[in-house]
């Protein structure tokens, strides 16, 4: 077997007494959707901060393609090919989204010490953002200001944006939060357009979609890992019945 | 391929008549006809004024660049016309006259001050970093203060203007405005170019938001370091001009409150407009100047009015006219 893209063990974070990370570990093959789920507050978007590099954990390793990046800067990791999408939107509010984009691939795209020609007319920036921008089907929106943008539109911008840095490994902090269910199901098959060809670690509190999309699932409540494994498994584990699909079911039924 | 021009190229403005052309340029022409009026009337009062906006524009330009396109609100601003004045001043002295030694110099410690205080400030925010670079800005201000052979605490006169071996004479009052005019217009079109391009972008997308631009892989500090750095300069090469310009230099020319009005200026015209900073220069010394002559107390007047555009006029003068707003 080869090694896992990402490996992370015993990793742990605490915010004063709460233990959001608490020995969490985790592998994510290449290829593969990997996601995690859990209540409210059980350190989802903890995780995904600590594998960003934003937080910085009190224990514990990360390695990404068999290289230690527990200590490495959040724009060091994006560089590796790390990409994260905000579980509440992030992006540069008063830029267009295809200049959202383009800084994204501008960002890749060796350093920023060019002072005089318009990054806004070089083709090399502006049309593999469009394309991106085509590829989570904002193209039509290119040219409008994010915050002219829908709660819709923008959440498949901040996935634009993240696949613009050329990812070898995407972060999703609930993309489909706050959305309809009509952007949700175009959200959810954006995603599967992804499925295999991009490493995914996607955080999702809807089960259906979790199941539709996940190749395996992660659970966690109070920062621990509670079970893991394939999607047939997780859904006949005792403990995570217990601990979550049986307090969602109960919401729903 | 209509879309595709829009999408990959500049945007061409809509039309050269609308508002926000319309006004910069009826401004600029003014400026640049301000000599012909002078010689007409005979007054060469309208030359010193205007060539005194000019250079405070100058500043002005230089402050909205980290301030308004970098949301780096840098209250020392003046600390870089003082050290371009000194700068001249000193090497006056020194019996050095030549411009092109003054004014070099006058850029370069610029710059190097803006680099040892960007490097020292950048990575604070907020309160700690308005609260550093004014604290810098007065560290200067007290060692100007200090230096007896140059005029202490009284300033000094320096005896002749920079000289440019025969290229420019600024001795003669035309001249000195057309070359503060040109300068002027040099520096608009360096900082349009600048703010347009892949390092305005990451300084803009910076002040947007810095949480994402690291998560697209940019560290900006180094980037905000050089926008500092480049304002400094630019700032320098105005305080060279000022020196030339009023044939003196004194520690006021960095006291905290000429930092506060370039703050001002830049906020009135519009912060992060391209031309905002030259409206909101124009304005503030016009408004001085008129309410200098009719009462002996215009901060009582120029407050309130400012008070006024902060609740009323987001986007400052410039945003009055369609220019884009920034909040
Ligand atoms: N910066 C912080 N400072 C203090 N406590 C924090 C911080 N960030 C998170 N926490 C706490 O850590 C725990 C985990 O929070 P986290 O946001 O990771 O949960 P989550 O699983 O993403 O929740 P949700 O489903 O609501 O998004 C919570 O108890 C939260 O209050
Ligand atoms: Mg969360």
């Amino acid at each position: 077997m080869t090694e896992p893209l990402l490996q992370v063990a015993g990793l742990t974070k605490r915010f004063g007494g709460v233990v959001a990370a608490d020995a969490i570990a985790l592998d994510i093959t290449a290829g593969e959707c990997h996601a995690v789920i859990g209540p409210n507050g059980a350190g989802k978007t903890t995780l995904v901060g600590l594998l960003a590099g934003e937080i910085a954990p009190q224990g514990g390793s990360i390695r990404f393609d068999g290289r230690d990046i527990t200590a490495l800067a959040v724009h060091n990791r994006s560089q590796l090919g790390v990409a994260r999408s905000f579980q509440t939107t992030s992006l540069f509010a008063e830029f267009t989204a295809l200049d959202n984009v383009a800084l994204a691939v501008q960002a890749h795209a060796g350093h920023s010490f060019r002072f005089w020609t318009s990054a806004r007319a070089e083709a090399a920036l502006r049309e593999p953002a469009l394309q991106a921008l085509e590829d989570v089907g904002l193209a039509a929106r290119a040219e409008a200001r994010v915050d002219k943008l829908s709660h819709g539109e923008q959440r498949q911008l901040e996935i634009a944006v993240a696949l613009a840095t050329k990812p070898r490994l995407l972060l999703l902090d609930e993309p489909m939060a706050g959305l309809g269910a009509d952007e949700s199901a175009r959200m959810v098959a954006l995603l599967r357009r992804f499925k295999g060809a991009i490493t995914m670690l996607l955080i999702e509190h809807d089960m259906a979609t979790v199941f539709a999309l996940a190749d395996r699932i992660t659970v966690l409540v109070y920062g621990r890992v509670i079970a893991g494994g394939d999607p047939a498994s997780v859904r006949a584990d005792a403990a995570v019945r217990e601990a979550y699909l049986g307090e969602h079911d109960a919401r729903h039924d | 391929m209509k879309a595709a021009r829009k999408v990959l190229g500049v945007p061409l403005p809509a039309c050269w008549l609308a508002p926000r052309t319309a006004l910069p340029a009826a401004v600029l022409v003014v400026l640049g006809l301000v000599p012909v009026y002078a010689a007409a009337t005979g007054d060469p009062f309208a030359l010193t004024l205007f060539g005194r906006i000019e250079i405070l524009a100058m500043a002005a330009l230089s402050l909205n660049l980290i301030m308004g396109y970098g949301g780096m609100a840098s209250f020392g601003h003046a600390a870089y016309l003082g050290i371009g004045g000194y700068a001249v001043g000193i090497l006056w002295k020194e019996g050095i006259g030549s411009g092109f030694v003054q004014w070099p110099v006058a850029i370069a410690v610029s710059a190097l001050f803006a680099l040892v205080v960007g490097a020292l400030s950048l990575r604070t925010r907020g309160v700690y970093f308005i609260m550093i670079t004014l604290a810098f800005a007065q560290m200067v201000y007290y060692v100007a203060q200090g230096l007896d052979r140059y005029g202490g605490d009284d300033g000094m006169t320096i005896g002749s203007r920079s000289s440019f071996a025969g290229l420019v004479n600024l001795n003669n009052a035309a001249q000195l405005y057309y070359l503060c005019f040109a300068l002027l217009l040099a520096s608009l079109f360096l900082v349009s170019r600048l703010v347009n391009s892949r390092f305005g972008l990451v300084i803009e997308g910076t002040r947007s938001n810095e949480r994402r631009m690291r998560a697209i892989g940019v560290s900006p500090f180094r980037y905000k370091l050089v926008c500092f750095v480049i304002a400094g300069a630019l700032c320098g090469l105005a305080g060279a001009l000022l020196a030339n310009h009023t044939n003196f230099i004194s520690p006021a020319m960095m006291y905290w409150t000429r930092s506060g009005d370039l703050m001002v200026m830049v906020i009135l015209g519009g912060l992060g407009s391209l031309f905002g900073p030259v409206l909101g220069t124009v304005t503030y010394l016009l408004l001085e100047e008129a309410l200098s002559r009719v009462t002996e107390y215009p901060g009582l007047f120029i407050g309130p009015a400012l008070l006024l555009v902060a609740i009323f006029m987001h986007g400052g003068i410039e945003g009055l006219f369609g220019a884009r707003r920034r909040d």
